[in-house]
Order: C-alpha cells, then structure tokens, then sequence
C-alpha cells in the first residue's frame, strides 16, 4: 500500500509529467488561457489516461512482447514472436480508438458530463501527456496495478498543473509586460518557476 | 507564394517553436545537451520532410473524414522507422533519448504541417515547408541545447571549453539541466525572437 501511495505522489508532484517531462505542452500552452476550460481538459486527460494506460499495458502484455502471444493461445506459429516494433502504432491507436468510444459512450449515457468534456476529447489524441504516458509505463516495465496508478497519478498531475497555470494567467491579463514576452514568452518562464517550486517535492519519500 | 518564401518563413519570422507554438514538448526535454538536440533534430527533419511528401501524393485520396487516422498512421509508421534505424546504429543516444524519439508522433509540429501545408499544397511545396519548418525547429533546439549545456556543465558538444578552476569555484549550474532552467532558457529566446521580429501577441 504505501509503495502505491509512494507512486502515486511521484507522479503527480515530484516527476510531473508536464513540469519534469515536458509531456502535454501544446495544449497546455493553448488552453490555460481560460480557466473553465482548464479544469475541463484536465478531468477529461485524468480519465482518459487512468483508461489507456492499463489498456496499453494489457496489449503490449497478451500481444506485442515476445512470445507473449504463444503464452496466452499456445498456438505453435506464434512462437518467439516479437511485435514489440509495432508499438507506436498500436498505442497511438489503442488511444485514438478510445478517445471514440469514450466520446461516443458519454454522449448516450450522459449528455451533462458530455457537454462540458466533449468539445476538449478530441484534442486529448494529440497530447503528448496520454502516448507518453504509456511509453513511460513500458519504458519502466510496471505491472497492471502500477500502471492504474500511474496513469492516474500523471494524468492528476497535468491537470494540476493546468490549473495553476490558468489562475496565474488571469491575473496577468492586468500586468504590464513588455512586448515581446507577451503571451508565450511570460508562460515558459512562468511555468519555470512553477517547475523549480516543484522540484521543492524531490526529496520528500513516503 | 513563391518556392523561396515556403522555405524561407518558418526559419526566423514565422518560426514554428516561437511563432506558431507547435513541437515545445521535445524543444524543451531533449535540450540537455547539443548531441541529442543534433540527433532529433536529424529524426525530426526525417519525419516532417517524408509525412509532409506522403500526405501530400495522398491528399486527393484521402477522405476528409478520416484524415487525422490517415495522418497519424503516417507518421506513426515513419517514427516507427526511426525508433529502428537508431536502436540500430546509434544506440546509445536512442537510450539517452528514451520516449522521446516515440513521442515525434504527437509532435504537433508533424501533425500541424500535414494539415496545415500538405494537404492543400503540391508534393514539392510541401517537401520544401516540411525542411523550412524542421530547419527552423532545429535551429532553435541548437540555440536552446547550447545555453543549457555550456552553462549547465561548461562543455560544447561534449568538449570541456570552460577552465577546471571555474568548475572547482562552482560554475556548474545545475538548475540549466533540470527541467526549470529549460522552461526559462527557452521563454528568453521566445522573448528575443519576438522582439527582433516585431511580433506582439494579443
């Protein structure tokens, strides 16, 4: 249990995945203009990653690992198979596929939460954050539990960060800043400082 | 607009890191050092130079609808490619960069070009803005991977230039290696490029 909570407060404060790992830039940068729409994206990136991370996880598990198709249907001609080349592939769709369905399954079921998160689904495909997220769990060979974890972990994380970043750039609608570091400029260095008081959290262990 | 134009913009006025905002992700994190920057600059010209020529031959086939998978399955497959030809050849670097070469994928840099450019353009325009763009997204990286390396461990491409008594008296900079001396190397070019080309934001 506590090397879950351990996992969990790493990915969401000390390897965030927006402010350690560079993940999710773009529509980071775009979206935390608004703060609604902030908290939007972020619920909408913290389901979609705790889904796709472990379904991530199971298809490299029972599909693209060597011999991990031989071990699950004992089937001879799938001896010492390696899909491990089609990873990419696989994950970026596995991502946009359930990027559909969730938008697909939301809109039937529940209309209310659809119309506040449905506009942000299919800029969640595009962000960085999901597919790194999921190479981040193969690239540390986490097992299924880790990989809920962590999946919710990192997606906390990015909203967090949004957020903060939201509050921050409203009130420097009223600021004075000098030309050229108006807009973009002033979020990187802003979102530096945010990362250095991060990096405050590096030493606390559970 | 002329062959020249398509070519020239995206290396300085029409920048694709600091004037369309588009590839920050791996501006930011594979900028430790001037090697890595030089490899994924090289993979990220690779990939934007062919998606860029293979979405455009398609473009009269592709149903717009599905575009976004075609692309993606594009670009996937290129990425795939190069994940391959450095494990390959160049391994150690493919280890220091690790999900990164991955995420080119996502880049929006690729995605925004193939839509953007290559969609409505002839197949040598859109060859010619994918190495217009790539060159401008590396020449930032360069810039950005220079500053964090000369001051973060006082070396160039891996080749001490600064004396070992500044480095006893404590001249490394660590912050320019971790995550936050990125964000801010990176806004203070933003800052210089914008004021050089007159560009103000809202």
């Amino acid at each position: 249990m506590e090397y879950y909570l351990s996992l969990l407060t790493t990915s969401i404060f000390i390897e965030n995945i927006l402010l350690a790992y560079f993940l999710g830039m773009c529509s980071f940068l775009a979206i935390s203009k608004n703060i609604d729409t902030s908290i939007g994206l972020g619920q909408a990136v913290i389901f979609v990653n705790t889904l796709t991370v472990p379904l991530n996880w199971f298809i490299l598990k029972y599909l693209l690992e060597e011999n991990a198709l031989y071990n699950w249907t004992k089937i001879e001609a799938f001896q010492g198979v390696d899909l491990t080349f089609l990873v990419f592939l696989t994950f970026i769709a596995t991502i946009a596929a359930s990027v559909q369905l969730v938008e697909m399954i939301m809109d039937r079921y529940s209309p209310g939460l659809y119309n506040s998160l449905g506009i942000f689904l299919p800029l969640i495909t595009v962000n960085c954050a999901i597919l790194g997220s999921s190479l981040f769990m193969r690239e540390r060979q986490m097992n299924l539990i880790d990989s809920i974890v962590f999946g919710f972990g990192s997606g906390v994380g990015w909203a967090l960060a949004i957020v903060t970043m939201a509050a921050i750039r409203y009130k420097l609608r009223y600021s004075n800043i000098p030309n050229g570091l108006r807009g973009l400029g002033i979020t990187m260095i802003l979102t530096g400082l945010i990362a250095l008081a991060y990096l405050l959290f590096s030493g606390v262990k559970l | 607009m002329s062959s020249r134009k398509i070519f020239q913009d995206p290396l300085i006025s029409d920048n694709p890191i600091t004037r369309q905002v588009l590839g920050i992700c791996s501006a930011l994190a594979v900028t430790v050092n001037l090697e890595q920057a030089t490899v994924m600059s090289i993979a990220v010209t690779f990939v934007l130079c062919s998606s860029n020529v293979i979405v455009s031959m398609l473009r009269r086939f592709i149903p717009s609808n599905i575009r976004i998978i075609i692309q993606m399955t594009v670009i996937a497959s290129l990425v795939a490619l190069v994940d391959l030809l450095l494990k390959a050849y160049a391994y150690d670097i493919s280890k220091d960069l690790t999900v990164f070469i991955g995420l080119i994928i996502t880049n929006c840099i690729v995605m925004g070009r193939a839509e953007a450019f290559a969609m409505k353009n002839n197949v040598f325009s859109s060859f010619l803005d994918g190495l217009g763009n790539s060159l401008g997204y590396g020449g930032i990286l360069l810039i950005v991977a220079f500053f964090r390396e000369l001051f973060g461990s006082g070396t160039i491409f891996g080749t001490q230039v600064v004396s070992d008594s500044f480095i006893a008296s404590g001249y490394n900079n660590g912050l320019m290696l971790l995550a936050p001396g990125a964000f801010i190397v990176l806004g203070i070019i933003i800052w210089i490029q914008r004021s050089l080309t007159n560009y103000v934001e809202e």
